[in-house]
């Protein structure tokens, strides 16, 4: 009782260091002394008086959500003791893995650099800033040469180096036994089964309403629909972020999902925040950096080609570009296992006043980075929203999809729970496909990698977001990924090599996430 | 009784061949015994002409109606719309109604530009989405225009501007900005041949949910459900509602920043050309579901049938507009096209639940 007890002390003093550098913090100030004028505060009960303002004047909630938004992102402590890279991630192997995979990013950033002669970053000339300000809106008109350039990596590297992982304090022995994992990843993490599954998730069970299910055109709206969307609009009017995550895991209204998505991130849209994204604008236009290129070129191999995200093309430059030169999302590498690539103005290498974060955010982007933006492209399309929007989801999920971590929503897990699941459920189809040298994993880590944006159709696409904001997990995506090969099990038993296998599972555009899901934790013979 | 149909067309386009192989149907020639002829608006005009025509007879069904022209001119179509409009004046329909400076509320018409290749209604002030401009390409079938019985295909597309929309007068000599027709949007160099600039018409309404609302959207839906059937009743009259034909139009419709839907034209020949693995597709289904409409069963056509198909075989059509049904049962059997006040609920279950299609647009 003692240990709890320390424990919630602890996390209220973070919390509570953590807020009162914020805006809010400041925000809340200036009401309380403002309060002081209205007749209903008496110096006798002042702070009695102050907290009932509060509460009726919805500031309250205000704080609420500030607190339950740190609670949702910031990991708690395990131990007063521990040090700042158990926060990071807390296996030595892990964080060594990480690291060499960094080293990796930077050596085949610096090399290309080298190799182009240009520089990672230089400042523009000033007919180049005034020539880019013009064109701010169309970037995606332009075509510059970057048939040189090529992605930093792609998901297929990655996935070697997740596969070569191992922990060194676990001897598996030669022998096989039926504990022995037939799939791609050799470490040992506790991942969920199907019953711990249906517990976590009971809010997708079978006899409770979904959207994506029930409201399809031969389902009566009033059975499910209208009250659904009514308790929707409740929760936007109570602007209570614990509700709307909760109300969240069935689905949201396509009216209301851009208005819950800021509540349940704590996304406001304040002059401060437009102004900061101004600022980044700014940058943007006065420094050109190596990553802008890699940025333009992922876009256009990309979304620029796909039948839903291509018509917002210029979007995803005006939100990537700035959040390359975003040094606020440095602070979430605190929770993140990978580090910031450190770079040294030229000539003073290894001195540690001259070192600065390259990029400026800390983040080296991929191929097919710019499809966590595209998606969001349908909900805000008031490009300062929008940004605050992607950012407030990398750093609180994407970023878990790209690092090498333990945490349960980091894709290790998310790869192990995958092949766990399939080997216990579907074994003779998982025994099959390796037999034919169709990995599973390597087929479905695409989809996990991007959180299946481009895979599957818009609409299913965001009824699956909903889930991960309102399970504040990215499990769902290795259960859909279970989902979808027990959904096309039938086909894929009669295939008999790898290129077979990706052809039955090439598209997913026709597919209905919700009843997969459903299906495969609520129907399926354990 | 049971001979194959058959078949000629003078549009060599495989989305329509594959689909009469698929019949079992028989190609001939225009000179011998046929059943369905697909054939362009000039040789149309070569059947019904005055010198040169014939008689079609009860087993052949083509698939335009003769005098087309007064929907698919804009000239015409504005003459018709205009007559229509001082009917229903005459009729007090509210549809009829003008603003205090005389000019009419609903239905009304662009003014000047007897230029046939400038779009005749510019309108400024269009809706963007990621900045650029785009218009809508919807396909109506119409099976007879007196009772006036129309579908609306449910895939319809968006076309894009490949390069951006500025409302600058520079931009004005910019072919490629204004005239958003796939066939000139091809040759602009962003030309993508994956998506073809194309978005289905659920993406556009997903797109206006989550940004708009769903009232304004649906409503959106509504109105330009209400001006298609507008323009086929303000046409009906003077249609030559000859029973061998039917006809599948392609309505270009443009939506403002107000999210209010303009037509700019209609067309009786619609292409069939494909742009993208995904269009064709489309068109094929498109052919597939308007023949199995028009010819029920597949098999030699009756011209003296109903031309009331029955649910299954519509396909990805939709009801749009049964003036049978509209009419309800016991009233006055007997079709007046020029009944203008009752347009009805519309007929068939549709993805706004039921709703009349007049109720929102005001």
């Amino acid at each position: 009782m003692l240990q709890e007890e320390s424990d919630l002390s602890l996390i209220i003093a973070q919390i509570v260091q953590k807020l009162k550098g914020s805006n809010l913090y400041s925000q809340l100030e200036r009401q309380a002394w403002a309060s002081l004028q209205r007749p209903e505060i008496k110096l006798e009960s002042l702070k009695e008086d102050i907290k009932e303002f509060f509460k009726i004047s919805g500031w309250e909630k205000k704080l609420q959500n500030a607190v339950y938004s740190e609670l949702s992102v910031f990991p708690l402590p395990s131990h007063p003791a521990a040090p700042p890279e158990h926060l990071k991630e807390p296996l030595v192997y892990m964080r060594k893995a990480q690291g060499s995979w960094e080293k990796r990013i930077l050596k085949s950033l610096n090399s290309m650099c080298t190799e182009l002669s240009i520089p990672l970053a230089r400042k523009r000339p000033v007919g180049e800033q005034k020539e880019l300000l013009n064109k701010w809106n169309e970037m995606g008109t332009d075509e510059p040469d970057l048939s040189l350039f090529r992605p930093v990596y792609a998901p297929k590297d990655f996935l070697e180096v997740l596969i070569n992982l191992r922990n060194p304090n676990y001897e598996n022995g030669d022998s096989l036994s039926f504990r022995t994992h037939l799939g791609l990843i050799q470490v040992p993490l506790k991942v969920k089964d199907i019953p711990e599954l249906k517990e976590c998730f009971v809010e997708l069970g079978l006899n409770i309403g979904q959207l994506g299910i029930d409201d399809s055109t031969q389902v009566p709206p009033e059975l499910f629909e209208n009250e659904h969307v009514r308790i929707g609009q409740k929760v936007l009017s109570e602007q209570d972020s614990a509700a709307a995550q909760q109300y969240i895991r069935q689905g949201s209204p396509t009216a209301l999902r851009a208005e819950l998505w800021a509540l349940i991130l704590n996304i406001s849209s304040q002059p401060e925040d437009v102004l900061y994204y101004e600022q980044l604008k700014t940058n943007v236009i006065q420094h050109d950096l190596l990553v802008d290129s890699l940025i333009y070129k992922d876009v256009k191999l990309t979304a620029s080609n796909d039948d839903y995200y291509f018509v917002f093309e210029d979007y995803l430059y005006q939100v990537l570009l700035c959040f390359s030169r975003d040094t606020s999302v440095l602070s979430h590498f605190a929770f993140n296992s990978a580090s910031p690539p450190k770079s040294y103005i030229r000539g003073k290498l290894g001195l540690e006043e001259y070192a600065v974060f390259y990029p400026p955010n800390g983040v080296i982007p991929f191929h097919g980075f710019s499809m966590y933006v595209a998606p969001l492209c349908f909900l805000y399309h008031e490009p300062s929203k929008l940004y605050q929007i992607f950012r407030e989801m990398y750093v609180r999920f994407f970023f878990r999809l790209h690092s090498i971590s333990s945490h349960p929503s980091g894709i290790v897990s998310l790869c192990l729970l995958f092949e766990t699941l399939l080997q216990t459920y579907l074994p003779q189809l998982f025994y099959h496909l390796r037999e034919i040298g169709a990995q599973p994993l390597r087929i479905s880590f695409k989809w996990m990698v991007r959180a299946f944006s481009g895979y599957l159709a818009t609409d299913q696409l965001l009824l699956l977001w909903d889930r991960i904001l309102g399970y504040n997990s990215l499990e769902i995506l290795a259960v859909l990924a279970a989902a979808v090969f027990a959904f096309r099990a039938v086909n894929l038993m009669e295939v008999t090599s790898l290129a077979a296998a990706e052809a039955v599972l090439a598209d997913l555009s026709t597919l209905k996430v919700m009843p997969l899901l459903q299906i495969f934790l609520f129907a399926t013979v354990t | 009784m049971a001979g194959k149909v058959k078949w000629v067309t003078d549009i060599e386009k495989s989305v329509l061949i594959n689909n009469f192989e698929k019949r079992g149907w028989v190609q001939v020639t225009e000179n011998e015994d046929w059943n369905f002829y697909w054939m362009s608006v000039q040789t149309i005009r070569n059947v019904f002409s005055v010198e040169a025509g014939y008689r079609l007879s009860d087993d052949q069904i083509v698939n335009h109606f003769p005098n087309h022209y007064e929907l698919t001119r804009k000239d015409l179509m504005v003459k018709n719309i205009k007559r229509y409009r001082k009917e229903l004046e005459k009729e007090g329909s509210p549809l009829a109604e003008k603003d205090e400076n005389g000019k009419y509320l609903y239905l009304f018409v662009s003014q000047s530009n007897k230029e046939a290749y400038v779009i005749s209604l510019y309108i400024n002030n269009p809706l963007l989405i990621g900045g650029r401009k785009f218009d809508l390409r919807l396909y109506v079938l119409v099976s007879t225009y007196r009772p006036l019985r129309c579908y609306m295909y449910k895939l319809g597309f968006c076309r894009f501007c490949t390069v951006k929309y500025t409302p600058s007068t520079s931009e004005l000599d910019n072919m490629f900005v204004h005239l958003t027709n796939v066939a000139i949007q091809k040759h602009g160099e962003d030309y993508n041949h994956i998506h073809g600039g194309k978005w289905t018409v659920s993406n556009l309404r997903l797109y206006l949910e989550s940004t708009r609302g769903k009232e304004v959207t649906s409503k959106l839906f509504d109105e330009i459900h209400w001006i298609i059937v507008q323009s086929l009743k303000a046409v009906a009259p003077v249609m030559n509602n000859d029973k061998h034909c039917f006809e599948c139009y392609g309505y270009d419709i443009i939506i403002d920043d107000k999210l209010k839907p303009w037509l700019i034209e209609v067309n009786a020949s619609p292409s069939l050309t494909s742009s993208t693995a995904n269009d064709r597709i489309l068109k094929y289904n498109l052919i597939n579901d308007t023949l199995n409409i028009a010819v029920p069963n597949g098999e030699i056509p009756d011209c003296k049938w109903n031309k009331s198909p029955p649910k299954e075989v519509l396909g990805n059509y939709e009801i749009l507009y049964d003036e049978e049904l509209a009419q309800g049962d016991g009233a006055d059997r007997e079709l007046r096209s020029r009944q203008g006040q009752s347009l009805g609920p519309r007929a068939g279950r549709s993805r706004d639940s039921g709703r009349a299609i007049l109720t929102t647009w005001k």
